[in-house]
């Protein structure tokens, strides 16, 4: 009974500090829909409309079809015709143009010729996604042939897109930023908070008094995943609004990921608190922990892709986890006992994070 | 084990390191007496508070607090006590009555008399202005004003104060002190640590401490009648050569100047002290007055916290 009120009392003192602290509250709204517009408009892996030029050297009725396909795509506004690639380098080095397109003197007969390349792009490598982008137009089947007939060696690939049809960005961006903004706010405040009580001497006064560590942890932590189910809210209802992102599977499954996500990221946060002295290391712990988690989690780059050193840091971070969940829940319309796994991870993390956090903090200066 | 001691301390030492803090410390504070800490930065003051409210952990010996040993039992100690930290350790971004009400509850303070209690510490401590005003901006001496009132609150037998008055004006420390005495009166046991001699004067006993070692204890008058030394007062037109002349006498402990006046030690065994200042003074021909003086706790502290090589055989 006394334990409760004294519980209480931590609550009802944090959320009295949270709603003083202006730029806190601004923090807890703020941040998550900032990120949403940032990511979801600014942000856009599906490139189109990359400048380009054009070499036309043949000049023939075939290359000049060939360039109008090529712009009908979409993926490059031609802006400029030149006479030899050369002038094409002058242009990319001055960045004024991505991509230029050569078309050499000899293109009806190469186009014939299927050993040799009909045509070549010229590309500005220092940018992944332009790279990604030349890819797919050299895969780009010449829907023409000579004589009308479709040639025996005309590959043909097509790529389907499941669950993300139309290939939009926010579809996937929206699931895996819900890990990142959870991460964000959630591990930050707790990490500053116990070390800000310490900093300016509350916790001098506190542990004097009959509160115990773990009142005193739970009442720091409780306000925060009001606050973070909040957010996770608040983020659905904007990309459900601005991006159309869907909700696949079921709403409280994701709530209940979304509460397992939050439990381990406070935890983290709290274990950072005891092991900082100022509220400036708890920052650099914090930034320390959020770049691999953005990096390494498959937020920004798929998975399967990176090295088996880099995957194995990935999987010891809760938002890896969670972001698999959020995608499976709100994309694949899997169940949570589908994605057991990676629940049971959050689950485990947050136990073990806390527990140590509990260890480590005493109720004695020494 | 003795219920007229609110504090019994025995051996009590604290290392960080290589440093003692605190060494080998004995202590007794008489139930519902104020009892002084007196000492310059760095002798042990807080280390010794805290470990007797068991936020540190002794390096070796145990105390007796309010009947309950130390170290081991400190969380049974806390509704019993009430500490004042040196730093103000209140919450800044909450108002004097938010501050009052969330120690009430955190002390569990009956909910019945809550509101009442919080009143009459408002009205006790001339707070009542302040009720709604952000603690964070209040003055010094409000402040502790409020760290006193949150830490009386649950009503403590015990209160620990951690230099209280470091950063008040004189007048805030005279209220402070009234306000301590009423409390002693009521039976609250007070240990006070300080570093001002007018403040030790106002305690029942104290103890003075030096790099961590407890050099003299007692009632200030039982201080001030045995320091082991003639005080001789020195008044001289050239302080400054009267000051030379006396640093080079080998009975001499030691000079303080205060003004024109100076204020010379010298060890009881000396027989006629005023001879050999006024003497030695008129060798010199240097132009004084000398008569001896009764030990202020000033004298005291000097004479106690002096290197023992300085005191010359």
């Amino acid at each position: 009974m006394k334990s409760l009120s004294r519980l209480g009392a931590i609550i009802k003192k944090e959320v009295r500090q949270l709603r003083r602290d202006r730029l806190t509250a601004g923090m807890v709204f703020g941040l998550p829909i900032i990120q949403i517009l940032l990511f979801g408009y600014a942000i856009n892996t599906d490139v189109r409309h990359l400048r380009a030029a054009v070499a036309d050297e043949a000049g023939t009725h075939l290359s000049r079809e060939f360039i109008a396909d090529i712009g009908a795509t979409q993926v490059v506004d031609i802006v400029q015709s030149v006479a030899t690639p050369a002038l094409l380098e002058d242009l990319l080095r001055r960045g004024e143009i991505s991509i230029g397109i050569a078309v050499p003197q000899d293109f009806d007969r190469r186009v014939v010729d299927r050993s040799r390349a009909a045509a070549q792009l010229l590309v500005d490598g220092s940018d992944p996604t332009i790279l990604g982008v030349a890819n797919r137009l050299q895969t780009m089947p010449l829907g023409f042939v000579p004589g009308g007939q479709a040639g025996p060696g005309t590959a043909r690939l097509e790529t389907r897109a499941y669950y993300n049809p139309e290939r939009r960005t926010p579809v996937n961006i929206v699931p895996g930023l819900m890990g990142v903004i959870l991460m964000m706010t959630m591990m930050l405040f707790t990490a500053v908070a116990i070390v800000r009580e310490r900093e300016r001497g509350n916790l001098e006064l506190l542990i004097n008094t009959p509160v115990s560590s773990a009142e005193l942890m739970i009442g720091k932590v409780t306000p925060y995943i009001v606050i973070g189910l909040f957010q996770l809210a608040l983020i659905l209802a904007v990309g459900r609004l601005l991006f159309d992102v869907p909700v696949r599977g079921s709403i409280v499954d994701l709530y209940v990921a979304g509460a397992a996500f939050i439990a381990a990221k406070l935890a983290l946060g709290l274990l950072i608190s005891t092991a900082v002295q100022t509220q400036f290391q708890a920052m650099q712990m914090t930034v320390f922990i959020l770049m691999p988690s953005i990096l390494l989690s498959g937020f920004m780059f798929p998975f399967d892709g990176m090295p088996v050193a880099a995957q194995y840091i990935g999987e010891a971070l809760p938002t890896t986890h969670f972001i698999r969940l959020t995608r499976g829940i709100m994309l694949r319309d899997a169940a949570l006992l589908e994605l057991a796994p990676d629940f049971y991870f959050l689950l485990g993390f947050t136990l073990v994070a806390m527990t140590a956090a509990a260890l480590r903090f005493n109720k004695r200066l020494d | 084990m003795s219920a007229d001691y609110a504090i019994e301390a025995r051996g009590l030492s604290k290392h960080f390191g290589d440093l003692k803090a605190v060494d080998n410390l004995d202590l007794r504070v008489p139930r519902g007496q104020i009892y002084g800490f007196l000492g310059p930065n760095g002798s042990g003051k807080s280390t010794t508070i805290r470990m007797l409210c068991g936020l540190l952990t002794p390096t070796e010996g145990t105390a007796t607090v309010l009947d309950t040993q130390i170290p081991g039992h400190a969380r049974d100690l806390r509704p019993r006590i009430g500490y004042m930290t040196q730093k103000f350790s209140l919450f800044g971004d909450m108002t004097v009555f938010e501050n009052l009400q969330f120690i009430s509850e955190i002390y569990s303070f009956p909910k019945s008399g809550r509101r009442e209690r919080v009143d009459e510490l408002l009205v006790t401590y001339d707070l009542t202005e302040q009720r709604d005003q952000m603690a964070g901006t209040m003055s010094g001496g409000q402040k502790q004003r409020l760290a006193l009132a949150c830490a009386v609150l649950h009503r403590p037998e015990l209160l620990l104060l951690d230099e209280p008055t470091s950063a008040v004006d004189p007048q805030s420390r005279r209220d402070f002190w009234a306000n301590l005495f009423r409390l002693a009166e009521n039976g609250t046991t007070i240990l006070v640590s300080t570093h001002y001699m007018d403040e030790a004067e106002r305690c029942h006993r104290l103890a003075i401490l030096d790099h961590g070692v407890k050099v003299a204890d007692g009632t200030p008058q039982d201080l001030q009648s045995d320091t082991g030394m003639h005080v001789i007062e020195v008044r001289a037109d050239d302080p400054y050569a009267a000051q030379a002349v006396l640093h080079e006498l080998p009975e001499v402990a030691s000079v303080t100047q205060l003004g024109v006046r100076l204020r010379v030690l010298i060890p009881e065994r000396h027989e006629h002290p005023l001879e050999i200042v006024a003497s030695a003074l008129a060798d010199a021909d240097v132009k004084a007055q000398s008569e001896i003086a009764a030990a202020t706790l000033e004298d005291v502290f000097v004479a106690v916290t002096m290197d023992p090589e300085e005191r010359r055989q």
